[in-house]
């Protein structure tokens, strides 16, 4: 048994658990009640399970510009997917699609300014 | 590694009939985006699945493309969902 079949071995387990928790975390947004659940749910195959593939992807090609790319890939994720998130997070807490019963420490209401217009319907 | 293929890609697709679900089914515009910008990390995970049981790299540049430009419907679809104040704020 030479090291190759180890690291295939490993990169068919990351294969897999990638698949797994992107699985998970489908059947958590279809689940969850609000969109902050949701979003909780939706960062494991953005950051995590994604991590976890490319790691797999990186263990099967043993090339080290394939690797280089993947890591860019890696970096980029971790970059963007943040910025969405902050974006849809505030977007929804504003526009009162959360559901405030559902949370346990509620510190924004307070210190946002009063809803003005369309909002008060 | 013919079995992680599969095993692999019936997770992935099983995972992706559920946010196509949540796209159809959910209440708010927001719901749908989240479930789409995952969809995308789906599509990312389905072809890196796939560059590595076949061992070739011509998928690569696409992955970096997909995760550089996936998060753009979410931001701009934040930014101008009703109420959410960001375009009011830019008036002022």
């Amino acid at each position: 048994m030479t090291w190759t079949d180890v690291a295939d071995v490993a990169a068919a387990t990351c294969l897999v658990g990638g698949a797994l928790l992107t699985l998970i975390a489908a059947i958590g947004i279809l689940r969850f009640p609000d969109v902050l659940t949701r979003m909780h749910s939706a960062t494991k195959p953005q950051v995590l399970g994604l991590l976890v593939i490319l790691l797999g992807l990186a263990l099967r090609l043993r090339d080290p510009s394939a690797v280089g790319l993947l890591a860019l890939v890696a970096l980029f994720q971790l970059v963007t997917s943040p910025i969405a998130s902050h974006m849809v997070g505030r977007a929804s807490f504003r526009a009162g699609q959360v559901r405030h019963d559902l949370l346990v420490v509620d510190e924004l209401t307070e210190v946002l300014p009063t809803p003005r217009g369309s909002k008060d319907d | 590694m013919n079995a992680v293929l599969f095993l692999g890609a019936g997770l992935l697709g099983v995972a992706a009939c559920l946010l196509l679900a949540r796209i159809s089914l959910g209440p708010t515009m927001l719901d749908r985006i989240v479930a789409l910008d995952v969809l995308v990390a789906v599509v990312v995970c389905g072809l890196a699945l796939e560059a590595a049981v076949h061992r070739h790299t011509t998928t690569l540049p696409i992955l970096g493309v997909l995760s550089l430009v996936g998060f753009v419907g979410a931001v701009s679809v934040a930014r101008f969902t009703p109420g959410s104040d960001d375009v009011e704020a830019e008036g002022r």
